[in-house]
Parts: C-alpha cells; sequence; structure tokens
C-alpha cells in the first residue's frame, strides 16, 4: 500500500511550500520542516558515502605507478596489472577459484533446486527439521566447519585437491541456492503442475516443462549467488587448498598478513569488476514480475 | 496426478470420504500412489543432504568428540577445563564478546538513521541508494578489509589526509588494533543491520504517525512512542545477525587487528595451524557453536528466524 493519505495531506503543504523555502517545508506530517532534518540527511549520505568509498578508492589506486599506494595516483600505469598476469603463482591460484566456483556452481544449483523443491512439493510435517540440516551450514561458525573440513579431509586424502574443495564449497552453497530456489516456489502456483500432471505428464516432464520454466531467473540467480560464494569462500579454502591447487583469495589472503602489496589492488578491482558484471547481469535477466 | 493432494479442503476431504467407503480398494491404492509421490519428492532432498551430511555434521560431529579426548587419548573434560581456568581464555571471550557487542552498537547507531532516512524518502530514491548498501555485499570481503588497510595504515589516506589538513599531528595508530578491527567489522556488518531494518520501516504505515500528531504528540514523541516499536523487529533481527556474525568473525579481525585482536576465531585457527592441538581447537569451537546455538534459540522467541537466514553471509 502507498500510503494514500500523504498525497492528499500534500496539497495544502504544496501550496504552503510555493511560499516557503525547501528548509521551512514540512517533511512529514508531523511537521518537521527539512531544515531541522539536515542532521539526518547529513548523517545518512556521509553512512552511504563510508559504505562505498573503501572499494571504490581502491580502484584508482591501482592503476597507480609507485612503488606505494597512493591516492590520487601521481602517475598512472599498469604495472600492477602486469605483476598479477606476469606471476604463475597468481595466475595458477585464479585458474582454482574460476574451475572451482565454475563447478560448485554447477554441483549445489541442481541438488539446492531439487532439494527445495522436494521440501516444498511433499508438504512434510518434519520438514522444519530437514530445512534445519540443509541451512545449517550458513549457521555454524566457518571456522569450525573449516576446521571440520580439513580434519576429515585429511582422513580422507582429499586435502589439497579440487574435489575436496569443490565439495566443500558446494555444501556451503546449498543453503544459499535453497533460499533462493524455495522463496520462488512460494510464489509459483503449484497447481499448474497438478494440472500438467492430471494431463499426463511424468513428475520429471511437469517439473521440466512447467515448472522450472517458471522459476529459472531464481535458479539462474541462485547459481550466479553459488559461483560467488565459492569465489569468495576464505576460511575452508585456507585449510584444505594448497601446493597447486591455492585458491586465489587463499594466496590473498597470506598475501595481506605479511605486507601490503599493491598487486592485491589490481586483483581486487579485477573482481570487483567481476562481480559487478555477473550481479548486474543477474539485475538484467532478473524475474521481471518481481519489480 | 496426486488427487489427495486437492483433499485438504474440508468439504472436498468429507465428501470424499463418504463416497470412499463404497470403494475402499480404491482409496488404498490412492493412498499408496500418494505415499510413494511423498517418498519421491522426499528423495529429492537426499543428494544435497547427504553432501551436508558428509562435509559438516559429521566432521563437526568428530570435533565434538575429539574435544572430549585427552591428549593421551582417554575421555575427559581437560580441554574444557582449561578454558575454564586459564586467564588468556577468558580474554579472548571478552575480546569477542566486545568487539561483537561494540560492533552491534556502531551498527545501530549508523544503520538506524540511514534505514529511517531511506524510508522516508520517495521509493525510486531509495531504490538507488540501496546500490550503495548492497555494493559492500557484492564486493568481496578481501577486497573490503585489504581497502581498509590501505585507507588505515601509518602512512594511509586516512593519516595522510588528516595530517595535511591539521586535524593531527603524529600518524594516528588506526590499525592493527582495536579501532581498526572496529572499523573493519562494522563496515561489514551495516548492510546486515540495514537491510532488515529498512523492510521493518518501509511497512510501517505512516497514518499511525499522523494520527499521533493528530491526538496531539510531538514529532519526538510520535516517533519514540509509535515509531520505534513498530521498528522494533526490524532493528531486533539486524542485531541478531550482525552480533552472530561478529561472535564467529575472523577474517577481518584477522587482518585488521594485526595479531593484537584474538577473537574466538582467531585463536582457533592458531590451534590448528600453529599448535596441531585438535583437542584445544574443536572445545573452543563447539563452545562458539553452543553459545551461538543458545543465542538464536533465546532470539527465536522475538525474531522471525527465516529473515535471518535471508541475508547472504559470506564472513
Amino acid at each position: 500500500m502507498t500510503t494514500p493519505g500523504r498525497s492528499e495531506g500534500e496539497i495544502p503543504i504544496a501550496q504552503a511550500a510555493a511560499r516557503t523555502s525547501w528548509f521551512r517545508r514540512a517533511a512529514t506530517d508531523t511537521q518537521i520542516t527539512h531544515g531541522a532534518r539536515l542532521w539526518l540527511y547529513a548523517l545518512a549520505t556521509t553512512v552511504l558515502l563510508l559504505l562505498m568509498l573503501p572499494t571504490l578508492l581502491v580502484i584508482p589506486m591501482s592503476f597507480s605507478g609507485s612503488q606505494y599506494l597512493e591516492f590520487p595516483p601521481r602517475q598512472w600505469s599498469l604495472r600492477w596489472y602486469q605483476s598479477y598476469f606476469d606471476s604463475t603463482a597468481w595466475m595458477q591460484a585464479t585458474s582454482t577459484s574460476l574451475k572451482a566456483a565454475f563447478l560448485t556452481a554447477l554441483i549445489s544449483t541442481p541438488l539446492a533446486t531439487m532439494a527445495a523443491y522436494g521440501l516444498h512439493a511433499s508438504r512434510l510435517r518434519h520438514a522444519n527439521l530437514l530445512t534445519m540440516l540443509l541451512l545449517a551450514p550458513m549457521v555454524v561458525p566457518v571456522i569450525l566447519i573449516g576446521i571440520g573440513v580439513f580434519y576429515s579431509y585429511v582422513k580422507l586424502k582429499l586435502v589439497n585437491t579440487l574435489l575436496g574443495l569443490v565439495l566443500a564449497h558446494s555444501m556451503l552453497a546449498i543453503p544459499v541456492v535453497m533460499l533462493v530456489v524455495g522463496s520462488a516456489l512460494r510464489s509459483f502456483d503449484m497447481d499448474q503442475a497438478r494440472v500438467a500432471r492430471s494431463l499426463g505428464a511424468s513428475p520429471i516432464q511437469a517439473f521440466l516443462q512447467v515448472t522450472l520454466p517458471q522459476i529459472r531467473f531464481s535458479v539462474i540467480t541462485g547459481a550466479v549467488l553459488a559461483f560467488l560464494t565459492s569465489f569468495d569462500e576464505i576460511i575452508v579454502s585456507l585449510f584444505v587448498s594448497g601446493g597447486d591447487n591455492s585458491t586465489l583469495t587463499r594466496n590473498m589472503f597470506n598475501a595481506l598478513r605479511d605486507q601490503v602489496d599493491p598487486t592485491i589492488a589490481a586483483i581486487s578491482t579485477i573482481i570487483v569488476a567481476i562481480t559487478t558484471l555477473l550481479v548486474v547481469f543477474t539485475q538484467f535477466i532478473g524475474n521481471p514480475k518481481k519489480d | 496426478m496426486n488427487p489427495l493432494g486437492h483433499a485438504r479442503g474440508p468439504t472436498q476431504g468429507a465428501q470424499r470420504e463418504s463416497g470412499a467407503e463404497d470403494a475402499l480398494p480404491n482409496v488404498q491404492a490412492l493412498r499408496r500412489t500418494d505415499l510413494f509421490e511423498r517418498l519421491g519428492l522426499l528423495a529429492l532432498v537426499a543428494p544435497a543432504l547427504l553432501l551436508i551430511l558428509v562435509t559438516m555434521l559429521l566432521p563437526v560431529g568428530w570435533l565434538f568428540y575429539l574435544s572430549l579426548l585427552s591428549d593421551q587419548g582417554t575421555f575427559s573434560l581437560e580441554h574444557y577445563q582449561r578454558m575454564w581456568e586459564q586467564p588468556s581464555y577468558a580474554r579472548t571471550f571478552w575480546t569477542t564478546f566486545q568487539v561483537s557487542f561494540l560492533s552491534t552498537a556502531i551498527c545501530i547507531a549508523l544503520g538506524y538513521p540511514l534505514a529511517y532516512f531511506l524510508s522516508e524518502i520517495p521509493k525510486r530514491a531509495a531504490n538507488l541508494c540501496m546500490i550503495a548498501v548492497l555494493l559492500p555485499l557484492w564486493t568481496s570481503l578481501l577486497v573490503r578489509t585489504y581497502a581498509w588497510l590501505v585507507l588505515l595504515q601509518r602512512r594511509g589516506l586516512i593519516n595522510n589526509w588528516g595530517i595535511e589538513l591539521g586535524l593531527w599531528d603524529e600518524p594516528l595508530a588506526l590499525v592493527h588494533n582495536l579501532t581498526g578491527t572496529l572499523i573493519g567489522t562494522v563496515h561489514v556488518m551495516l548492510p546486515f543491520m540495514v537491510l532488515p531494518l529498512y523492510s521493518a520501516m518501509r511497512s510501517i504505515d505512516r497514518n499511525y504517525l499522523r494520527a499521533a500528531a493528530n491526538l496531539g504528540a510531538s514529532p519526538l514523541r510520535s516517533f519514540w512512542t509509535v515509531f520505534v516499536p513498530l521498528a522494533m523487529p526490524g532493528l531486533l533481527t539486524g542485531a541478531l545477525i550482525v552480533f552472530i556474525l561478529c561472535l564467529g568473525f575472523y577474517i577481518t579481525p584477522a587482518v585488521l587487528g594485526g595479531g593484537k585482536v584474538i577473537m574466538v576465531s582467531s585463536r582457533i585457527a592458531n590451534d590448528i595451524e600453529i599448535f596441531f592441538n585438535w583437542g584445544a581447537a574443536s572445545a573452543l569451537g563447539v563452545v562458539l557453536l553452543v553459545v551461538t546455538a543458545l543465542i538464536i534459540l533465546a532470539a527465536a522467541r522475538l525474531v522471525r528466524l527465516d529473515g535471518v537466514l535471508g541475508g547472504r553471509e559470506r564472513v
């Protein structure tokens, strides 16, 4: 509901506004003026800027030509990008991270979509317990998951393998995808699937031809989020990735603890660019019904 | 199709049952079909559940078991006992609590006015401003932590600007201490506070405030007695998310705290990476998990839990 009373109330205010300045104009119906609210506007703008600034400052600084990070850079250059692209270690880590993220999206999206559909359609009495178990990776502190996975991978000889990394990341991504797909299923009219079934479609046909096309935006969004979950994941990667299969985040974290290497500014800029592209992509294909 | 699925309405169900007396075998067959249908749907959950079971539930259960073993491999509570007796553990818990509490408080102080501002301006402008809130959520945690490291270090931007503008003479110690940890943590957590607060405030019917004003309440009074209580669920959800995420926070405190701010997560990581002490690390992890679970359970009475899980947690 879009406060219908407000537009009526604004008629006398609008007339008065013609005569008074913006500062004296009423900001709400309780006669607070914009002038009396300046502090709120200033504070909110400051907080908004603080939220954006650190990320946005790193971008120009990554093009600095000097040994130290400075803003604004005195001379511009691409040397830190070159140092990134010339380094075999960084390149290897990037390829590991991309591979792991892609495989994680590939594994966790169908598993989580199946789980979300099963939970939604079966309307079980004990679905709550199952949901809790499936969402547990979101609630349990990641550090505990990290050392737990490390401990079991030592026994299973999965440490430093891509397979181990992808399995752990898929586990972390399943609840993320499940929440997105689950909320799409809640707004999907299940009677449509029932109609398909009564017209002779098998359960799988009904899902693939009726349900899936209508929730596909959420499934794609879920896949992108699964990709990002793996690509950005740090703690589990710190413990179970290494050697040739060390991830980008693991190498960045270790570099950060030692010194402030400007190469990381270049990598950060690339990551921000990739993430923004992915997010814009999901917004672009986003469900038009969802406003 | 599953006909019993439609038998949920009270009238439909009654009709079907009266007819069902005549054709008993048919009803049984339908029940069987329904059962198989449900079992099939349940089987869809199995693969995801199996993956989570193998890569998370069993390993964490194993850690729980390890935390109950002494260094000699016998059953004992010595790891928990040590936690109780050694003052260094008390310091770790105190630091964790302090960082979590202060971060939550600062997030409320900064997030409440911002969410209020966003809920008061037209929706289109608010959506535009929301990009600024969501941008940090999309950006990798490491990138943001790195940015703060660059800004806050001794010869970083903030110190340079402060000295150039004559605000202070000596470079301030802004990072590798509690200050840096708090700045970085609040920056990471703020969106988790603003999002539930904003959605709670947006849904408040402003006619209540008009009514309060009409009944003679001053703007301040109508804000405190009408608006704040109505926005309370959003505030509680936000505070709960932020506090819980802070309790288990590892990356940002580890980088911006520079080894001086040891939170529980850092200590667990150190126990494994440096001391290879699985028992001690597991015991700490179990305590962290139990405390988190207790807070969630206590808060579940006040807050809708699915709202808590809605945020995208990546810390």
